[in-house]
């Protein structure tokens, strides 16, 4: 009974969009959308009205949205210099125009000024065929805030269409090597899914590994090599400070938090060959999870904090394996293929994203827990560190591109790939950070 | 297998006598003239193997041996197949110099540095290098190091030593490299 595999299909030629918005941020990622989806549904977002504004923003609310729509791979915004008309609110909408020119939805706003360096923003996400809005906010902002607002809005339209959350309004952490020879350096960052706004929140000349997101979004635990042996610290991203959890003799690695976020599952090899424990953060008591002379690590917690999901070459090649924390045995997942590694968990337990080796090239893949079919994402050689966004729907994923290492984005379904790439550095690592709270019910 | 770890020893053998006369835990300074080698005791022939001499009247710090071009102690670097953490039998022979090495040098600690190649995931190549390291270690230990002159480390595919995208630079980075401390 072996699993089928679906191949991915290129159906466009690659194109590339250079965000033009003239954000305050760095604009350093660009977005390549290098497959294009038939049955995308066509949208149209209408620049946001500003006529109110002393000064008009720098942020373009429209641009931040239409990269987040076509990013999803579900909709295709069309080109602005088709619009008929540009309206600010939908009293002025002349709905068979936007038909006629083959707009399923419109999306349209503006932004009106308050005291202190404040703004409303307010938008419409209008049904053109049924003539009708399906949604419509307005949120107080911060200018600084602007950004976030549109992807907020960008979620808001996602689950509109979807039923599902959009995770467009959430951040992502990766690891970019600058330099060469003894200038190099590590550097850990935090950026808009985007790739806008990023932060630097560790730099070292030592390496830097495997940052994973506490639950609540706050936090960061990595590796860090800096006192020339691998150990595990967690970094409050607020506040800067940051405390070593794991200076053991041997492996310090591969951290990963529990759902409730007061554990740490990790390896260490102190007991002899590398093996998973799990860390009370508060008491820093262990917990040995399994004991074998084979490389087991990369754990990852399933959803309910009752699993592990961790990589083993136990069977002789790295595959996958469940262990149960209550007790028993690791069960293995994966019998497809030489090489499972690098396991994350969806967050509704039911898929895991892998790198899968084969034949030389290591790709980008998909598990279904239950049914065990596997799918490849990608088409690369040499792909690694899948995270899943939050909603579950994207991988994010780093991949070598001449020589240089860039994060990709996929699509669940395989057929939509972005590539998010910062033109300074060597980027590795790359991992999906969790929801922020929400401001709207 | 038999054959190679006849002429491992004998070759262990040859190297200890060229330094026996430096007692485990003893300095010497560099320089010092060289006064009649002090027997160790520890070159005795072995019942049906080689009979050992000394090779020279030097008293070689272990600096100056670290030093010596043509030792086999030069050789700090060694390489391994794709997947794997087995010593190939190449390098057994120089393995177990530095192991003699270290057991005759108390003084002297050793870092392994356990490496591996881009491909695959990067935790479990941190894990590959660990083994590698292990597998060093392992030798080391064998001909008599003590278990507090090592020390193991792996970067994993974090610290390559040639860069490129195919198998001669990947040869070069699955490696273990041997960093010394002479205290």
């Amino acid at each position: 009974m072996k699993p089928m595999m679906r191949k991915l299909l290129n159906f466009l030629i690659p194109v590339l969009l250079v965000l033009l918005s003239s954000a305050p941020a760095r604009a350093v990622i660009t977005i390549e959308i290098t497959e294009g989806v038939e049955g995308a549904i066509p949208v149209a977002v209408v620049g946001f009205d500003m006529s109110r504004l002393p000064v008009p923003l720098k942020t373009d609310i429209a641009s931040i949205i239409t990269s987040d729509l076509n990013r999803s791979g579900l909709f295709k915004v069309l080109p602005e210099a088709d619009y008929p008309q540009r309206p600010a609110q939908s009293r002025q909408v002349q709905y068979p125009l936007w038909k006629s020119m083959g707009a399923e939805f419109l999306v349209i706003g503006r932004v009106l000024p308050k005291e202190g360096g404040r703004y409303d923003v307010q938008f419409q996400f209008l049904d053109v065929l049924k003539q009708k809005q399906l949604l419509g906010y307005r949120f107080p902002v911060r200018g600084r805030n602007l950004r976030s607002t549109a992807h907020e809005i960008s979620d808001l339209i996602y689950e509109k269409i979807t039923g599902t959350r959009g995770a467009f309004n959430t951040r992502i952490a990766y690891v970019s090597v600058v330099g060469q020879g003894a200038d190099k350096k590590y550097v850990l960052q935090v950026a808009d899914t985007d790739g806008y706004n990023p932060q630097t929140i560790l730099e070292s000349d030592e390496p830097l590994m495997s940052p994973a997101w506490s639950p609540d979004g706050a936090s960061l635990a990595y590796v860090s090599f800096e006192n020339s042996r691998p150990e595990i610290f967690i970094q409050h991203l607020a506040s800067a400070r940051r405390s070593k959890m794991a200076g053991f003799k041997g492996l310090n690695n591969a951290p990963s938090w529990s759902p409730d976020g007061s554990k740490l599952a990790l390896v260490l090899s102190k007991d002899g060959s590398p093996d998973i424990y799990i860390m009370d953060i508060a008491t820093r008591k262990l917990r040995r999870i399994t004991r074998h002379r084979a490389i087991d690590t990369e754990p990852v917690f399933t959803p309910d904090g009752k699993a592990l999901i961790f990589t083993s070459d136990r069977s002789g090649s790295p595959q996958l394996y469940r262990v149960e924390l209550a007790g028993g045995k690791p069960r293995r997942l994966t019998f497809e293929g030489p090489y499972n590694a690098a396991p994350d968990i969806s967050s509704d337990g039911k898929r895991l994203a892998l790198l899968y080796g084969e034949q030389g090239r290591y790709r980008i893949a998909e598990l279904g827990i239950e049914d065990g079919e596997l799918s490849l994402l990608t088409e690369n050689r040499l792909d690694e560190s899948p995270s899943f966004a939050p909603n579950g729907r994207m991988v994010l994923y780093a991949t070598t591109r001449g020589d240089k290492g860039v994060l990709y984005m996929v699509s669940l379904d395989g057929r939509v790939q972005h590539k998010l790439s910062d033109q300074a550095g060597d980027i590795r690592e790359p991992a999906w950070g969790p929801y922020k709270p929400l401001r709207i019910q | 297998m038999m054959n190679m770890r006849t002429i491992t020893i004998a070759f262990g053998l040859l190297f200890l006598a060229a330094c026996q006369t430096q007692q485990p835990g003893e300095g010497v300074e560099p320089g010092t003239d060289t006064a009649p080698q002090q027997d160790s005791g520890m070159a005795e022939p072995i019942a049906g193997g080689a009979e050992t001499s000394q090779l020279g009247n030097e008293q070689l710090t272990a600096e100056e041996l670290l030093d010596q071009p043509d030792s086999p102690l030069a050789t700090r670097v060694f390489y391994f197949d794709f997947d794997s953490a087995k010593v190939r039998d190449e390098f057994l022979p120089v393995l177990e110099a530095h192991g003699v090495f270290l057991a005759e040098n108390g003084n002297v600690r050793v870092r392994l540095e356990g490496h591996a190649d881009e491909r695959g995931s990067r935790e479990y190549n941190i894990g590959l290098g660990d083994r590698r390291a292990q597998s060093v270690r392992r030798i080391l230990l064998f001909q008599g190091a003590s278990s507090d002159q090592i020390e193991t480390i792996s970067y994993g595919e974090e610290r390559p030593a040639v860069l490129g995208h195919d198998e001669s630079a990947w040869s070069k980075n699955r490696r273990v490299e041997l960093v010394y401390e002479v205290q």
